[in-house]
């Protein structure tokens, strides 16, 4: 039998984690996309767990959307990393700042 | 200890380290690899959760695809990792007080009874033949079905948005223009010369 505070508190760990990894790898828009996979992974664990305890399957078509929209996400983020890279020839978030006043 | 139990705790152990690697390791290329593993174990939680279909499209989507797409652009991008490394350590300390302060708030709250055993019961076990698939797939086309229909436009957004952001035309490439080619008519290709005979020549 497993509480349901353990599945609570294993996302916590990994959202703390991943918000660890956006402050550490603050130069890497690679490591920053895979970050926020991270966060969206802990969401979903979360919701997953409701679900089962709760026994309301509702749940799990929200994990199913936070999945669709994950997706769409990583996949306009990398394509946007690579018309970066092809006009900057760098990825470092330092160099990325012509928006800066 | 149960099975359930001691399988919860090597999974989320194999999920934790699999995460604090992608963090922390230098090549992104391992990370992404990491990454891999860290889905991989939370599909395994997940199926523990009666989440199958959930748990295998983390697999099949997430590792299948996704991850492929990041391994993909992680290794045609030419990244110098010795100056992405700069000021790894600089936040480290800020990143770690703000992770163990959340996951200490976050313990304190959780782990407060409110959720124990006591008070949220593991649910008994479906009836043979239920299908997590077949209910899915029941809720998604009657109650969900907009939603549904609105994620789908999402994901046609993001396909055209890709392709828009990384097709590019390259000057100065040798292609056939088709029309041109069969718009040509005879007088564009063929020029008549109209020449005085000549002499024959004397020997």
């Amino acid at each position: 039998m497993i509480p349901l505070s353990y599945f609570l508190i294993l996302g916590a760990i990994l959202f703390a984690l991943s918000v660890m990894g956006i402050f550490l790898n603050r130069k890497n828009v690679v490591i920053l996309l895979m970050s926020i996979e991270l966060m969206l992974l802990a969401v979903n664990m979360n919701f997953i767990a409701f679900s089962h305890y709760l026994q309301d399957i509702s749940g799990q078509i929200m994990v199913f959307f936070i999945l669709t929209v994950a997706a769409a996400e990583s996949a306009i983020g990398l394509a946007i990393l690579i018309t970066l890279f092809r006009r900057r020839q760098t990825i470092n978030v330092d160099d990325l700042d012509t928006l800066k006043g | 200890m149960t099975f359930e139990l001691l399988t919860f705790f090597f999974f989320s152990a194999v999920l934790v380290f699999a995460s604090a690697m992608v963090i922390t390791i230098r090549n992104p290329v391992k990370a992404a690899l990491f990454l891999v593993l860290a889905f991989f174990s939370a599909a395994c939680l997940w199926v523990l959760l009666e989440a199958e279909f959930l748990g295998i499209v983390l697999i099949l989507v997430y590792v299948g695809a996704v991850m492929v797409l990041f391994l993909f652009v992680v290794m045609m991008l030419d990244v110098n990792l010795a100056r992405m490394r700069e000021g790894f350590g600089e936040y480290l300390p800020m990143g770690a007080i703000v992770a163990i302060l959340m996951v200490a708030e976050m313990a304190i709250v959780l782990g407060s009874g409110e959720f124990s055993l006591a008070n949220m019961p593991q649910p008994a076990g479906h009836p043979e033949g239920y299908s997590n698939t077949k209910e899915l797939g029941r809720l998604i086309y009657t109650v969900y079905v907009y939603p549904f229909e609105i994620a789908a436009l999402i994901l046609l957004v993001a396909i055209v948005a890709a392709i828009a952001l990384t097709l590019r035309k390259r000057p100065n490439t040798k292609h056939q223009n088709t029309a041109q080619q069969i718009q040509v008519k005879r007088s564009d290709r063929v020029r008549l010369v109209k020449m005085p005979s000549e002499k024959k020549p004397e020997n």
